[in-house]
């Protein structure tokens, strides 16, 4: 188990390292404990550099702004298609559920972004990842143990079907919610796809699509190169600099799971043993 | 009784649906969203029996019958793609599939809930990490100055340093390991929940009968957690091909392109890179078709050894 452990971090453990490093002289190699040249000029190249900076705003818009409305759109659909006294109930369940298993695949869904505009657009991060059916089913499994006694008493005091979504279920549904915002948020910040296939304009790149051409394209090392020529002093690299953002990409992401933790274990069960 | 002619029935679902007409908006927008995002991609499949181009729309590309597909399997690389997507898929399915399940029962050994808890915690921290960050981590660690060749140069296992990711006989290894570093914590969540819901009455009759630590897990907790084991067998089963793309786009390279060249990476070069549309939506409409044909004989045969299966 404590094998298990010790390999699992040490990686991340290295790369923290060695992004604390002095560039030139972690060329050398050989540091794995602790930074030899203690030094945080990578972390400031990488801030100083603006494509980075425009790419983190990118990302932490998209999952903000991503997370939020597919919570409360799948929530809202799920919402409606829990209750049993639903007229056609059963069809949009069917519709949901072949979704499950056919899908048209990359390119006709590559063709309908394109077709629908979103291409260059900061949408084509929200509309297309907006719904999830797997996400609803945990939703509906959720919804249904929920007495319905509150709906009714919402019901007596006027509220329509919307309003008893909005200020009775949601208040009610935190625990499957949080769930739900974790998969969407660590969906959101970690997806670079989008902003390889569907985004030209550099603005609009989120940061795991920077760090993607830095990564897997060799020849694009040179971004990383300009940026660092860019500051004056000569510690830096384009490797500490790969290294440093490495760590400010993953870090946002580490700082919150362990708070989510007793969420989500809950809300794998939900979905997965009755999906 | 008086049977309800036709139209006392519409008039009665006219009135339900009337009634519930905000479930009715909030439960069709559900379905508007999966009719564009879901449906209409799969009205546009219909392009790979088509001659599709930029300049047509859909409707006006000629139809060519099966001749994508016929050009597929005539590719020289035909071959290649599909031994590199069932060799890691299916290699990914007989190693991977189990780990997760021992660990779980492993870690339900354990009887300190502070170290349990502390190496669940630890053992699910890399599924939140992107395939973007990895493949940064595994790039450096396996180049030619990375720490791997010091490790084995260190251990005099390798008598000069080699850059791993660029040789093709590595790169199963490098992308069925780094997958598993990556996921088996979180794969083991569901289990240990599976476990966590065996009835405690069982293993203590089982202690009257006499039964040691080893024996309660291989006959109590096994055959308890047997339905979840069996469900998300016939979904990983259907998900097999789908052989990450992601971590598979990320890692390989022109050096390793013979060992690292699956269906997904090949539709997305030749649709997107190549803007071959009408040839790559052939390719991964036979993906489908195969993946679906996989699903359906693992339900079957899971069905008809344990009766539990997916429908």
């Amino acid at each position: 188990m404590l094998f298990i452990c010790a390999i699992t971090i040490y990686p991340i453990w290295y790369v923290l390292v060695n992004s604390l490093n002095d560039g030139v002289d972690a060329m050398r190699g050989g540091i794995y404990w602790w930074p030899r040249e203690f030094t945080l000029e990578n972390y400031k190249a990488v801030f100083e550099t603006p494509g980075i900076v425009t790419s983190f705003g990118v990302t932490i818009a998209k999952t903000v702004i991503g997370t939020i409305t597919h919570v409360f759109f799948t929530a809202m659909v799920a919402y409606a298609i829990s209750r049993r006294d639903l007229y056609g109930r059963n069809f949009y369940m069917l519709v949901g559920v072949i979704t499950m298993f056919f899908s048209g695949g990359l390119i006709p869904y590559f063709l309908l972004i394109r077709d629908l505009g979103l291409f260059d657009n900061f949408l084509v991060y929200i509309i297309p990842t907006m719904f999830n059916f797997f996400h609803l089913i945990i939703f509906v499994s959720f919804f249904r143990e929920l007495p319905t006694s509150l709906e009714e008493a919402a019901k007596i005091d006027g509220a329509n079907d919307f309003m008893i979504f909005i200020k009775v279920i949601i208040p009610l549904s935190m625990p499957v919610i949080a769930t739900i915002a974790l998969f969407q948020g660590v969906y959101q910040w970690n997806d670079y796809f989008a902003g390889v296939i569907f985004v030209n304009n550099p603005d609009l790149q989120p940061i795991q699509t920077y760090l993607y051409k830095v990564v897997a394209e060799s020849s694009s090392n040179q971004m990383m190169t300009n940026a660092a020529g860019s500051i004056a002093t000569k510690t830096v690299t384009s490797q500490s600099i790969k290294l440093a953002t490495m760590v400010v990409t993953t870090l946002p992401i580490m700082l919150v799971y362990p708070f989510l933790q007793k969420y989500f274990v809950k809300g794998m069960l939900i979905g997965s043993v009755k999906g | 009784m008086v049977e309800p002619t036709k139209k006392e029935k519409y008039k009665k679902i006219k009135k339900t649906i009337i009634s519930q007409k905000y479930l009715q908006v909030m439960a069709l927008l559900g379905v508007v969203w999966m009719f564009i995002f879901n449906y209409i991609p799969m009205y546009g499949l219909i392009i790979a029996f088509k001659e599709y181009s930029i300049i047509k729309t859909i409707s006006e590309a000629p139809w060519v019958g099966l001749m994508q597909f016929k050009e597929f399997f005539q590719d020289e690389n035909f071959w290649i793609v599909l031994k590199n997507t069932l060799g890691i898929s299916l290699i990914k399915l007989i190693i991977g599939f189990p780990l997760p399940i021992i660990f779980a029962l492993l870690l339900n050994e354990l009887t300190s809930m502070k170290l349990k808890k502390a190496v669940q915690t630890i053992s699910y921290l890399p599924h939140f990490i992107s395939w973007v960050v990895l493949g940064g981590i595994l790039t450096t660690w396996l180049a030619d100055i990375g720490v791997l060749n010091d490790i084995l140069l260190g251990l005099g296992l390798i008598s000069e340093r080699t850059n791993f990711l660029a040789e093709p006989d590595n790169f199963w290894a490098i992308v069925i390991l780094s997958d598993i570093w990556k996921e088996l914590g979180w794969s083991a969540i569901i289990y240990l929940a599976a476990i966590a819901g065996v009835s405690p009455e069982l293993y203590e009759s089982s202690t009257i009968d006499g039964a040691n630590r080893f024996q309660k897990m291989w006959h109590v907790t096994l055959p308890s957690i047997r339905p979840t084991i069996t469900i998300l067998f016939i979904l990983a089963v259907s998900g097999v091909l789908n052989s990450n793309f992601d971590q598979i786009l990320i890692l390989r390279n022109s050096l390793n392109e013979s060992a690292s060249n699956v269906i997904d990476i090949y539709v997305y070069q030749m649709g997107l890179q190549n803007a071959r549309y009408s040839y790559a939506t052939a390719v991964g409409l036979l993906k489908a078709i195969i993946a679906f044909i996989l699903l359906l004989s693992a339900n079957k045969i899971v069905k008809k050894l344990n009766g539990t299966s997916l429908f």
